[in-house]
Formats: C-alpha cells, sequence, structure tokens
C-alpha cells in the first residue's frame, strides 16, 4: 500500500529546473534512495519531503494527508543531516529527547525513550557525552536516535555517511538498514554513492539533472538499465564502439569482429552503435561465444579483485577478475582475448 | 583466465617506508648557523619597547594618584567618597545594560535571518552596521536631538524619555562590534542544519531561538555584549550634548578641577575594563574546551 507519494513533482529556483516531473509511490517500510550525481536534484526533493522547499508544482502525500504546504515541524518526518546537526549545547540524551521535549512528553517517558534508543544504536554509556566528545560515526548514530525519538512516519537521511571514513561508513551502513528493518520505518535516503545505495535500498531511484532515470530494485538497476546514463552512472561499463549487422539475429561488428547478444538491437542494418559490458561478466581466454583478441595495458590489484585493463584494438576494455591466492596475474604486453556470453551485452536504444 | 601456481619468491610487507622519497627535516643540535646574540636580543627589545610604550603612562598615572598634597592615599580616598561618582557610574551601569537588551534584540535576530535566508544581504548589513564608525559620534547626536526636539517625536522633552533616545543612540554604536561578534559566532556553527533540525523535531521559531541558537551563541553574546558595556561606560560626546549625568562626563569634569582624584578615577575604570577582559577570556576558553 502506498505510504509517501510525490505526484508530478517539479521545483524551479529562478530559471534553473532543479527537479522535473518527479513522480514516486512509497510503500509503508520500504527503503528507498535516490541515487544520481551530485546537481541532479536528490536532495532538494529529499527537503521538499522534509518541507525544507515547496515544490513549485506537484503534490506530496504521507498516510493519506496533503504535506505539500505543510511547516517542517507538522510533517512527522524525521531528518538525519551529513553534517548530523547535532545541538552542541546539548549532551546526548538531551540531543535525542529534543523532539520529545517540544512535544510536551513528560519527562519520565523521554528517559525511558532515550534509553529505549541508546541501546538501539549502541551508545548506552554515551547519554551524558557531549557531541565534541563523540566519533563522527557515533554523532551519527546519535542523530539517527535523535530523529528517531518522536517515530516519525518517514525517516529522510541526507547523505549521512558522506563524512565517514570508509570502514566506519560499513558498518554504519548495516547498522543503519537494521535499525530500519527493526523499526519497520518508511525511509528516503540520499546519495551519491552508487554501492551504498545498492547495498541498502529496496529500491532505487536514479536521478540526473533533475529527471528520474530510472526507478527499480537494485538487482534490475544494474542488470537491466533502462538508460544510457543509469548503465555508465550504476556500476563500471565497458563500451565497444560498433556497427549492426544483423538485427533480427543480435550480431555487430567491431573492426573484423563480431559480437552476438541475445538482447533486442533497434537500430538499422550499418548504424553504427555502443556495446555495453560489465566488467565482471567478461573473462580472459575462456571459451565463451564471444571473443576479442587484445594485448594487455594495464593490471590493477584492488584486494579482492584484479582489474585489467586489455586493449581491444578499437577501444581499451576493462576486465574484473576475482582474487585468489592461485591466481596467476596478467602481464602487461601480454597477448590474450576477451570472452563473453552473448546475454552479457546489450545495445542500448 | 588462466590459474597457474602461486608466484614464488620472497613475501612482500606492504606497508610505509620511512623517509622514502619523503624529503624528511632533520633538526639536529647545532646543525644550522649559530644565530647572533643580537638577532636573539632583537625579539625581546621589540616585546620591551611594546611593553614601555603601554606601561609608561600607566606608571605615570599611578604616581599621580599618589601625589596628592593630603597624603599618598587621599585622592583614591576622595573620589570614592565623591557623592556625585556613585550616581554617574549606576546611570552609566544602567544605560549599559539596557544597550546590551536593545542590541541583542536588534541583531541577533537580524544576523540569523540574514546568515538563514538572506545570505546575499550580508555584505549590506554589515556596511549598515559600520555607519557609526564613519558617522562621528557629534554629527550622531546632534541629529538625533534635532530629529527628536519636535513632533511627532518629541523624546527630548524629559530627561528619562532623552534616556532612551541615548540608549538607541548607544545600540547604534555598538553595531559595529555586536555584529562581528554576533556574525563571527553564527558562522562557527552550521545555522541551517541546526535550524532545520530543531524544524524536523518540531520546534518553532521561539524554541528554536531559545533553546539552539542563542545557548550555541553564548561566546559570541556575552563578547559582543562586554564590548557594548565597556563602549557605553566611556562615551562621553552624546551623553554631554544630550545632558545626562553618566560616568564619562563626571570623569571629563573630575579631570578639569582634581587631576590627582582623576588619576584614581582612571585606574579604577582601567581595572574594571581588565575584569570584563578577563570574563571574555574565562567564558571563551571554557566553552572552547567544550567545542
Amino acid at each position: 500500500m502506498t505510504y509517501l507519494t510525490l505526484e508530478r513533482i517539479r521545483k524551479s529556483f529562478g530559471e534553473s529546473v532543479a527537479v522535473e516531473d518527479f513522480q514516486l509511490q512509497v510503500a509503508q517500510g520500504e527503503f528507498v534512495s535516490f541515487l544520481g550525481p551530485s546537481g541532479c536534484g536528490k536532495t532538494t526533493t529529499l527537503r521538499m519531503v522534509a518541507g525544507f522547499e515547496q515544490p513549485t508544482a506537484g503534490r506530496i502525500t504521507l498516510a493519506g494527508e496533503d504535506i505539500t504546504n505543510a511547516r517542517p515541524a507538522k510533517r512527522d518526518v524525521g531528518m538525519v543531516f551529513q553534517s548530523y546537526a547535532l545541538f552542541p549545547n546539548m549532551n546526548v540524551a538531551d540531543n535525542i529527547g529534543f523532539g520529545l521535549k517540544v512535544k510536551d512528553v513528560p519527562k519520565t517517558e523521554i528517559g525511558a525513550r532515550v534509553d529505549e534508543l541508546l541501546e538501539l544504536i549502541g551508545l548506552p554509556e554515551k547519554a551524558k557525552s557531549y557531541p565534541y566528545e563523540l566519533s563522527g560515526g557515533q554523532q551519527q548514530r546519535v542523530a539517527l536516535a535523535r530523529a528517531l525519538a518522536v517515530r516519525p512516519k518517514v525517516l529522510l537521511l541526507d547523505e549521512p555517511l558522506s563524512a565517514l571514513d570508509a570502514k566506519i561508513r560499513d558498518e554504519l551502513r548495516t547498522e543503519i538498514r537494521r535499525i530500519q528493518r527493526q523499526l519497520e520505518i518508511t525511509t528516503i535516503y540520499v546519495t551519491h554513492d552508487q554501492e551504498e545505495a545498492l547495498a541498502l535500498s529496496d529500491r532505487v531511484v536514479v536521478m540526473s539533472r533533475g529527471v528520474v532515470e530510472q526507478i527499480g530494485t537494485p538487482f534490475d538497476i544494474y542488470n537491466y538499465p533502462s538508460t544510457r546514463f543509469v548503465a555508465s552512472f550504476v556500476g563500471r561499463l565497458n563500451r565497444i564502439p560498433s556497427v549492426v549487422v544483423d538485427a533480427a539475429a543480435g550480431i555487430v561488428e567491431t573492426g573484423t569482429y563480431r559480437i552476438h547478444t541475445n538482447q533486442p538491437i533497434t537500430q538499422g542494418v550499418g548504424s553504427p552503435v555502443d556495446v555495453l559490458l560489465r566488467p565482471e561478466e567478461l573473462e580472459l581466454g575462456g571459451a565463451e561465444a564471444n571473443q576479442l583478441p587484445g594485448t594487455i595495458e594495464n593490471v590493477s590489484f584492488l584486494g579482492s579483485i584484479v582489474r585489467v585493463a586489455v586493449n581491444v584494438g578499437s577501444t581499451t576494455v576493462t576486465v574484473d577478475i576475482f582474487n585468489e591466492r592461485l591466481l596467476h596475474l596478467p602481464q602487461i604486453g601480454e597477448t590474450t582475448s576477451v570472452g563473453f556470453p552473448p546475454h552479457a551485452c546489450w545495445v542500448p536504444a | 583466465m588462466s590459474i597457474g601456481a602461486a608466484p614464488s619468491g620472497p613475501i612482500t610487507e606492504f606497508g610505509t617506508v620511512e623517509g622514502v622519497g619523503m624529503g624528511r627535516v632533520t633538526h639536529e643540535p647545532g646543525g644550522g648557523p649559530p644565530r647572533s646574540r643580537l638577532a636573539r636580543l632583537w625579539p625581546w627589545s621589540i616585546v620591551l619597547l611594546g611593553s614601555l610604550y603601554f606601561l609608561m603612562p600607566l606608571i605615570g598615572t599611578v604616581r599621580m594618584s599618589l601625589r596628592h598634597n593630603q597624603g599618598a592615599s587621599a585622592a583614591w580616598r576622595l573620589i570614592l567618597a565623591n557623592e556625585d561618582l556613585w550616581p554617574a557610574f549606576r546611570e552609566s551601569m544602567v544605560n549599559g545594560l539596557a544597550t546590551i537588551v536593545v542590541s541583542l534584540l536588534v541583531i541577533v535576530p537580524t544576523a540569523y535571518w540574514v546568515t538563514l535566508k538572506l545570505p546575499k544581504l550580508r555584505p549590506i548589513i554589515e556596511f549598515i552596521t559600520l555607519l557609526p564608525f564613519v558617522i562621528p559620534g557629534v554629527v550622531l547626536v546632534l541629529a538625533l536631538i534635532r530629529l527628536y526636539s519636535a513632533p511627532p517625536l518629541l523624546l527630548t522633552r524629559t530627561y528619562g524619555s532623552t534616556r532612551l533616545v541615548m540608549i538607541c543612540a548607544y545600540a547604534a554604536l555598538s553595531f559595529p562590534y555586536m555584529y562581528r561578534a554576533v556574525d563571527n559566532g553564527l558562522r562557527a556553527i552550521d545555522v541551517r542544519a541546526l535550524t532545520e533540525a530543531a524544524q524536523s523535531l518540531g520546534a518553532g521559531w521561539p524554541t528554536i531561538l531559545a533553546k539552539v541558537i542563542f545557548p550555541n551563541l553564548k561566546v559570541a553574546l556575552i563578547s559582543g555584549a562586554l564590548l557594548t558595556f565597556a563602549i557605553v561606560m566611556g562615551e562621553l560626546t552624546i551623553a554631554l550634548y544630550m545632558a545626562q549625568r553618566t560616568l564619562a562626563p563626571f570623569m571629563a569634569d573630575i579631570v578639569r578641577n582634581k587631576p590627582f582624584e582623576a588619576a584614581a578615577l582612571t585606574l579604577i575604570m582601567f581595572a574594571v575594563t581588565w575584569v570584563a577582559l578577563g570574563m571574555i577570556s574565562f567564558v571563551t576558553n571554557r566553552a572552547g574546551k567544550r567545542r
């Protein structure tokens, strides 16, 4: 059942359009991420849900109530900011209890709720600490608890992990998802980090230049991108310039080599097209139907994977190989071939 | 993908090798050229000169305050016993506190709103607050007297109403200091995020200002308030033209007629200023530790 709805939302700042025709229905308890590069309108959209920006056109409803013009304080949404935004003059317990105090909740209830949330975020011993005494990760946990304290209908998170280092980011990411599942709270999460969006979300909204490019599950977004932008923005992508030889049979040609795909080709014979491929679907050598001979240009050891750049004549493609201790590392200058099955490549319209 | 034997050879430890390609700087005792004695004395001579520049007048004032022909402590005794001192002091204190209140009520909401909603107006507001620096006090007071001496804004008929005009004039004089102090305080915190965080938790504007913004501006407000207080305590031109019996006209009168008592009074005011500065420093340090 739809819980939060954004209907044909538009936001412009003077002549500049930040968000155009944004439509989304979010179910209760769903975790939806807005993913896109800087300036794509994802934060503006989130701020419109929070009430910090007014839509130029369109309607926002939450639990059946029109909140398009409601003040932020009256929306029942909890917000977590990139900069934590903890009140420096208050300790952790007072920060978490702030919203409840504003709502005139009795002191004993506030105390109980604060204790409950401190347990939830795993910081029961930090109640009397001030924000400056906490690490970035701890501060963001407190910010999350503060937003949850008032039992909001929707939790909004605006790039909450951007200011943290990689290890803490990973830990907190798991923590956020655990808490969200435990509380079954409807959540909108803004990020420019595709890995974060894919790992956390039930659905991802990919945005570019104020427009929704695709809405789907992380699996669909990654494996079946509906636009060239989504394909290139989410994950790494190889692009091989080719020419259509037989659209019905799914055959294109790059240089003197033919590539077979079982994905539909909409362009006519002789049309220049790009064949798109994920690096992890390629292999060096092997017996796949498609084989492009080439020379190894570069080898990057990245820990869990080894990234190999292979020049295949007209272009260079990247091949990701899973690392293992017995792996024979390819050498720069070696001749090889890049192989992939027909279902691994597609030709965008 | 071909899989073969693991590469043989020594296991390489990945880590940081100190000093490799880092161009390390070493400080060894006696490594550099020996500094001459003159070069070492040079900074100290500057400090000494600076200290003398500030201390000589002070020492002179102390000596002057002790040279009264009725005894060394006579000037101090006489000035503290002067029946006009304490009313003038009280008058200036009240004016100072009232000016702080007016200045805070005008500047804090203005600076907050400009930071939050109208950041493009900041240069204009800064310019306006600087006007007291470019308009001489005598011009300001004559303009005020002219404006408020005739209907519909006749406010100089009684001592009390004239005092009100004077407090507003003092508040204007304090704007450059108060605005900068508050503006610096606002720049030190993420005003927008704090405000929005409080809003999303259900707080209205009065709660946000009282519980979130004001407490986090405490140091800035105290600094601005004490500077304002110092200005009001020493302001002479406006008080003279408005015929107010405050501390500065009293001091001017003493300086003209009783030089030894004037020296003692100057030192008392000097001590009051240092206490005020000490308070700023104490509060700032405490807040700094908390941050």
